[in-house]
């Protein structure tokens, strides 16, 4: 019998292989084909697509990409690990609250989150109708559309991804370890830096890639509040399968966006296996 | 840590929590404002949420977001159990490469799971709608499925099972009274879960929706290209509400299922 | 006397190592038998081999003439008390106990009557509402037992059944426990790493070691009479001497402490106190050998005797001929 309760995985996997694996490979075909004319895919093998991605245009967005990409994975380390620190050390009947309060934003749709920075921000928006009420602007400030509302809007949606992973691994840190440090005459900043920081950098290090992989393929927060000259590669994309229409292109974009997470997803599995190893016995 | 430096870290807490919240609550704020053009407060109103009511497209959207999200959640959650079930049995090596396989969908960009669909859909000639949308919705919400049901197989552990069994349980009645009731908070923890994802859902949405299935997060887009309207402030206060009460009820639950086993032993 | 269960040629490998090498066993109906050994000697494998949930590699096993290898474990006619209880948290009392007569469908008068037959036999009818989560250790234990014995099982298994409870208790249930067995008349396997509770409650013991018995037979004939080096130095306290190629085991209880002048014609070895350790009713004298820098004696004195021993003292040993054991 329990090898027949092995057969249960089976409609699970015919799922996503037909509806996850069949369609990556399926772009990975497209983005070796030609686009015709009319926006129709030819098929012929070409490496085009791969090439026409070095053209200076779209190296500087992919640029562009990871830029805002590793500013927005720091700033939310830099704001996320001190919110995470307060909470995994909070009275354990509060720690539940403060983690459900942090995680409700995260489940609003991230549409609806950065419309209401537009809300906030805009021409006439409540910052700066409130400011020229108070006499203290005559023309409204340009709030929206720029780099830094790009990177607001960011940080803003993914911060929650970066604090419970580093959550999580503060609350499962060995306390002793800390109080061992604190015996040996450390100051709580070279306690802080040589035994809290080590240890919880698988936390780090998971909150780091979730953060990092969303944004890098992220087109609704440069759509809504970046406008035309703010767009990152995800726009790119997007507009390929959607406006201009060249799928071939699109798939090659996409598959080099892919590969660029493979390789970083593989990097966080090497620091952890390093992470284990020197953490020894726990 | 000292007093102060404990203040210290309290109030900067404070502040990011303002930071997460204060834009929604002004949003929310904002829905009940009778003025349409500008950020001034003009007074109190209902009429946003009375013409939301009124709007024949905004209540198609209603209706197709709920099916999907109804139809997709319990398919995920279906195919997500039975799969949970039988990697629970696999040999370790064989659980981690299974495990790699359906955890790949939740790494993967969305960007890149929408568009693969969206070829998928289009080289097979399978016109984009409600049944594209159900399909896209399963297929994020198998593996979060599968990740909620281990973790709580794991949690049980093999003696009950084998409990049942050397009382004279059959592999279906076992299976029928002791693994279904142990594990129903995880099942119902995945339903409420995969509904609220599908119902929240864009970027997949975005790429396999066709004319007559759009939901509220793409007429939401849609509205929200054309500039700030009190109508949107509504309807994103109705999603932002509709967000919140679905995951109280899953932590309800969740709570509800800790306190069953925090306690399954006392000291003698 | 009849053979209930009967393992015959019985081996157990896992991934092509062999935990179990093949062996036979008769276990007589009505027995309390225990499966004694240190952690990892197979003894839990081998209850898991009778009770179904592990399959014999090759050999079979016989309950009551009937040979049980394929039967599944939701079949055979026993029933297992899980180390950690296995209770359902979902279900009150009542419904674990029930739990097996449900499933076999029996009627429900007959359930009733059942129920609360066992739940006066284990002192649980006051908590028969009550869910797992709401009792302690030895309640628990109590509604395993109850469980398992309300379906008349013709064996009952027992995988270390008291090792989650604290001293007192187990001295308390050991007790319980072996009344129930003789009054319920049924086979009892039980497996333990305690030799004190096995010595007390059993009828045979088997001690296992590396996945063989090392010895089967009464309490008496394990410690008087072992048949291994190994059983010797598992089994209470003994002080083995090496021979050319075999062992001597003395018994501290039969070793005799002489002053150095006394009985010099009983002397078997001679030695100095090394130190002395006050129990109450005895003494334990540990003394180092002459000759053999390693060798330390253990001897068991009455503290009541006339002489006190202190460290450093001179002595004699000896003991009588009949209570020195032989091992290969």
């Amino acid at each position: 019998m329990i090898n027949r309760t092995k057969w249960l995985s089976v409609p699970g996997l015919v799922w996503l292989g037909i509806f996850f694996f069949i369609p990556l490979l399926l772009v990975t075909v497209l983005s070796f084909m030609e686009r015709g004319t009319y926006g129709q895919v030819v098929y012929s093998f070409t490496l085009q697509n791969y090439v026409r991605f070095f053209d200076p245009l779209y190296v500087s967005i992919l640029f562009d990409t990871l830029v805002v990409s590793v500013l927005t994975t720091l700033l939310s380390l830099m704001i996320g690990y001190p919110l995470a620190y307060y909470i995994a050390r909070m009275d354990k009947k509060w720690q539940h609250t403060w983690l459900l309060a942090v995680m409700i934003p995260f489940w609003i749709n991230f549409l609806v989150r950065s419309y209401a920075w537009v809300v906030i921000l805009r021409t006439q928006g409540v910052v700066n109708t409130f400011l020229q009420s108070l006499g203290l602007i005559t023309e409204p400030l340009p709030l929206l559309y720029n780099f830094g509302a790009v990177m607001l809007g960011m940080v803003y949606t993914l911060l929650p991804f970066m604090v419970l992973p580093i959550y999580v691994s503060l609350e499962q840190m060995d306390r002793r370890k800390l109080e061992a440090a604190y015996d040996l005459g450390a100051t709580p900043l070279k306690a802080f830096w040589h035994v809290t920081l080590p240890l919880t950098r698988p936390g780090i290090v998971t909150g780091s890639i979730l953060v990092f992989v969303s944004s890098i393929g992220m087109f609704v927060v440069p759509d809504v509040m970046g406008g035309a000259k703010s767009a990152l590669i995800g726009n790119v994309i997007q507009n390929q399968f959607l406006s201009a229409r060249d799928w071939p292109f699109g798939s090659a974009l996409s598959i080099i966006l892919m590969l660029l997470c493979i390789v970083l997803i593989f990097l966080y599995y090497r620091v952890i296996r390093v992470q284990e190893r020197e953490g020894g016995v726990e | 840590m000292g007093g102060s430096r404990r203040s210290l870290f309290s109030v900067y807490s404070w502040v990011v929590m303002i930071f997460l919240y204060l834009p929604i609550v002004i949003l929310m704020l904002y829905s009940f404002n009778d003025s349409r053009i500008n950020a001034v407060w003009t007074g109190f109103t209902w009429k946003w949420y009375l013409s939301l009511f009124e709007n024949r497209q905004v209540m198609d959207a209603l209706s197709n977001s709920l099916v999907i999200a109804i139809t997709s959640s319990i398919i995920a959650t279906a195919l997500g159990t039975l799969a949970a079930l039988a990697l629970h049995r696999f040999s370790d090596k064989w659980k981690a490469v299974m495990n790699g396989l359906i955890y790949l969908p939740i790494i993967i960009p969305e960007v890149l799971m929408g568009l693969s669909l969206l070829v998928l859909f289009s080289q097979i000639g399978f016109p984009l709608g409600k049944l594209t949308m159900i399909a896209a919705h399963v297929t994020f919400g198998i593996s979060f499925v599968v990740v909620i049901v281990s973790a709580r197989l794991s949690g049980m552990g093999d003696e009950l099972q084998e409990a049942a069994q050397d009382l004279g349980a059959t592999p279906w009645q076992t299976f029928r009274h002791i693994t279904l009731p142990v594990i129903a908070p995880g099942i119902v923890a995945s339903l409420l879960l995969t509904f609220t994802m599908s119902l929240d859902d864009f970027i997949i949405s975005f790429f396999v929706a066709g004319p007559n299935s759009t939901t509220l997060p793409l007429y939401i887009y849609g509205l929200v290209k054309r500039g700030v309207s009190p109508e949107v402030n509504a309807l994103s206060t109705l999603m932002i509400a509709v967000t919140i009460l679905l995951l109280l009820i899953s932590e309800i639950f969740r709570r509800k299922g800790m306190a069953k086993e925090s306690n399954s032993q006392l000291p003698i | 006397m009849k053979t209930i269960i009967h393992l015959q040629n019985v081996e157990k490998q896992f991934a092509d190592q062999v935990v179990i090498p093949p062996f036979s066993l008769e276990i007589i109906g009505g027995e309390f038998l225990t499966l004694l050994g240190p952690s990892g000697c197979g003894k839990t494998t081998l209850l898991r081999m009778i009770a179904g949930f592990e399959q014999p590699s090759s050999g079979e096993i016989f309950l009551d003439g009937k040979p049980i290898k394929d039967v599944p474990a939701y079949k055979r006619d026993m029933n297992l008390v899980f180390q950690h209880y296995a209770l359902f948290p979902h279900m009150s009392v009542e419904d674990n106990i029930l739990f097996g007569l449900k499933m076999k469908k029996v009627p429900s008068a007959e359930q009733k009557r059942r129920l609360d037959e066992v739940l006066t036999l284990t002192h649980l009818t006051e908590l028969r509402k009550r869910k797992p989560a709401q009792l302690s250790g030895g309640q628990q234990q109590r509604v395993a037992i109850a469980r398992a014995v309300i379906n008349n099982p013709k064996v009952l298994l027992l995988d270390e059944p008291l090792g989650a409870l604290d001293y007192q208790l187990r001295k308390n249930l050991q007790l319980e426990l072996k009344n129930l067995q003789k009054n319920l008349g049924i086979t009892f396997i039980y497996v333990t790493h305690d030799q004190e509770e096995a010595m007390s409650m059993s009828d045979r013991i088997a001690v296992m070691n590396r996945g063989v018995i090392e010895q089967l037979g009464t309490p008496q004939e394990i410690y008087l009479r072992p048949s291994s080096l190994f059983v010797a130095k598992f089994i209470g306290e003994n002080n083995i001497f090496s021979q050319e190629n075999s062992h001597l085991a003395v018994r501290p209880e039969k070793i005799k402490v002489y002053k150095k002048d006394a009985n010099p014609e009983l002397h078997q070895k001679t030695g100095e106190i090394v130190d002395v350790v006050f129990l109450g009713s005895l003494q334990k004298v540990f003394i180092r050998l002459d000759g053999s820098e390693e060798t330390i004696v253990l001897a068991h004195e009455n503290s009541e005797a006339t002489h006190a021993w202190q460290a450093g003292e001179r002595v004699g040993i000896g003991w009588a001929l009949q209570d020195e054991v032989k091992l290969p």
